[in-house]
């Protein structure tokens, strides 16, 4: 045991001394693991089960995916999750340059916009915009347009701007934060080179702004997408409502909730997908290696389990 | 002769804190001049002022024989719109102590991005133009590297050869080689020789009193918002007449 130690402590080991050999050790057994494994699926099972012995006729929840009511609805639901988002997106951007704005007119006006819209629930946004015909009977924009509130405020123009205006105030906060977070170092840079504000904005700033502001606005968007449920109170006929019309002649109420939940799912796993390539995109530069897509992360897999070698991790 | 920078009574205050108290000077065309002081004593204000990014509260400040920031009508003075002040920046270049590169664009992209932006170069030739100041600062081979794969050094080279890119008449370093280790100190300085052997003229705060010394062509010792000690930089550095010199440089030296 002493000879080696005796050896290295003589001479100075050089680079030519050939590599030591490779551990080969036998793992720790982690028997908590198991036992923990175990009790999970076996808990999960007992869910599984309970399903499938209840009373549901799981049939039409296949029967009814594809149905022409149904597929209206997610129309429906992803028009009006778009168009908000989009309002929000553009509106935010505008009260967060008011709120940063030297301006104090503006700034206040936007910190009370976001105090209203943050500070009420999006349920009765969506209520007051829809009721609005009761105390405006008519929409009257002088000579520019003039009609009856009910015929203008339809449920989707309710749905639109109750989510849309909601959205608003959190996109504006969240691009504030985003703007914000960006090296003021950056902007002096510019501004060193001839800059103007503008082109400092657009070129420097926002892109860099864009890394921080797009993971929240993605969250932001499905949960837009999920609050746009709460639109069948404006009678607006998205998927749930009109899930929920079926399963009420059909009597197959919770199957026809179970396709509403389905649907929810596919549609925010798509956007999931998409907002892992746009984050992907605005991380150039800020990090040495992007994160790998799934699919190179299957070939890395795929590649590692073909050479056997069982050594762990493929490096 | 014109002088390229000059400084007549400039005062700047943050608040209550008077940071500059009326600094005189001039900075010759094509001269090195060197600002060393302690940290605090108003340097680097002083340097950021010379292109308007910090306004002053009194005195006159011109560049090229322009005032900064300011037209002068009669008795009054006018402040200059924002695209005006930019307009008078594109002819001084700046480099800072923490390089400031755009982190999301490649150095050859940090250094076409402004001519493409502000004078309107054509995209291919800002692009040629970019390749050939790289390889003016020894990176010819770095043009596709974004900045957090670059060294400190090379971060800052690519600064001075986005800097340069803009064919500044003036180029401002501020502490250029502060935020380096030790040993990439070298190639930014080796940089900036070849730069002033080119002609061009060069304000430099720094505290490498060596190259100072050496490739520098006035230098003036600053302390506490004044202008204490002035002259070449041989004099003064090995012969400082004052106090406060003296015991800076028996500190830094």
């Amino acid at each position: 045991m002493t000879a080696p130690l005796d050896k290295t402590a003589g001479d100075a080991p050089s680079p030519t001394d050939r590599a030591p050999e490779a551990i080969k050790a036998i793992p720790v057994r982690h028997y908590g693991r198991y036992v923990s494994a175990v009790i999970v699926l076996a808990l999960l099972g007992l869910i599984v089960n309970a399903f499938a012995v209840a009373d549901l006729t799981w049939g039409s929840v296949g029967d009814f995916f594809f149905d022409d009511q149904i597929m209206e609805g997610v129309k429906n639901t992803l028009v009006v999750s778009v168009l908000s988002m989009l309002m929000g997106l553009v509106l935010g951007i505008v009260l967060a340059v008011m709120r940063m704005s030297k301006n104090p007119v503006t700034s206040s006006v936007a910190w009370g916009y976001i105090w209203f819209f943050r500070g009420t629930p999006v349920y009765v946004q969506l209520l007051l915009w829809f009721n609005l015909a009761l105390i405006f009977p008519v929409l009257n924009l002088g000579p520019i347009y003039k009609d009856e509130m009910t015929d203008v405020m339809t449920p989707f123009v309710a749905a639109l701007l109750g989510l849309g205006l909601n959205e608003a105030a959190y996109m504006a906060e969240i691009c504030r934060a985003g703007i914000q977070s960006v090296d003021e170092g950056q902007t002096e840079a510019s501004q060193a080179l001839g800059m103007t504000n503008g082109q400092n904005m657009r070129r420097i700033v926002l892109p860099q702004a864009m890394r921080v502001i797009v993971p929240p606005t993605g969250n932001e968007f499905i949960n837009l997408l999920k609050t746009s449920a709460l639109c069948s109170v404006v009678q607006y006929e998205e998927v749930l409502r009109k899930a929920q019309n079926i399963g009420n002649t059909s009597s197959a109420v919770v199957e026809m909730l179970f396709v509403a939940t389905l649907w929810f799912l596919v549609i925010t796993t798509i956007f999931s997908i998409g907002q892992f390539y746009l984050e992907r995109h605005y991380a150039r530069g800020s990090s040495r290696q992007l994160p790998a897509t799934p699919w190179q992360r299957a070939r890395q897999l795929v590649f590692t389990f073909s050479r056997g070698t069982g050594s762990g991790a493929g490096r | 002769m014109n002088a390229m920078v000059k400084a007549e009574a400039v005062h700047k205050s943050f608040g209550p804190l008077e940071v500059l108290k009326g600094i005189n000077l001039e900075v010759a065309p094509q001269e090195v001049f060197c600002i060393v002081g302690p940290s605090g004593s108003g340097k680097s204000t002083f340097l950021r002022c010379i292109n308007h990014l910090e306004k002053i509260n009194a005195g006159r400040l011109y560049v090229d024989g322009t005032l900064v920031g300011y037209r002068e009508h009669g008795n009054k003075l006018y402040e200059l719109r924002d695209r005006e002040v930019a307009a008078q920046r594109r002819d001084i270049g700046m480099v800072f102590q923490r390089f400031n590169l755009f982190p999301h664009m490649t150095a050859v992209e940090n250094v076409m991005e402004a001519p493409v932006l502000v004078k309107g170069v054509s995209k291919a030739k800002a692009r040629e133009r970019a390749r050939a100041m790289l390889d003016r600062v020894g990176l010819g081979d770095k043009t596709d590297s974004y900045p957090s794969q670059l060294s400190g050094g090379q971060q800052q080279r690519v600064a001075i050869a986005r800097a340069l890119a803009m064919e500044p008449k003036l180029m401002l370093f501020d502490e250029p080689t502060s935020a380096l280790d030790p040993e990439l100190v070298g190639e930014v300085l080796d940089v900036m020789r070849d730069l002033a052997e080119d002609g061009m003229t060069m304000i430099v705060v720094t505290h490498e009193m060596g190259f100072a010394r050496e490739v520098g062509d006035s230098l003036v010792f600053m302390d506490d918002g004044v202008v204490v000690e002035s002259g070449h930089p041989r004099d003064v550095l090995t012969n400082p007449q004052h106090e406060r010199t003296k015991s800076f440089l028996s500190k830094v030296l």
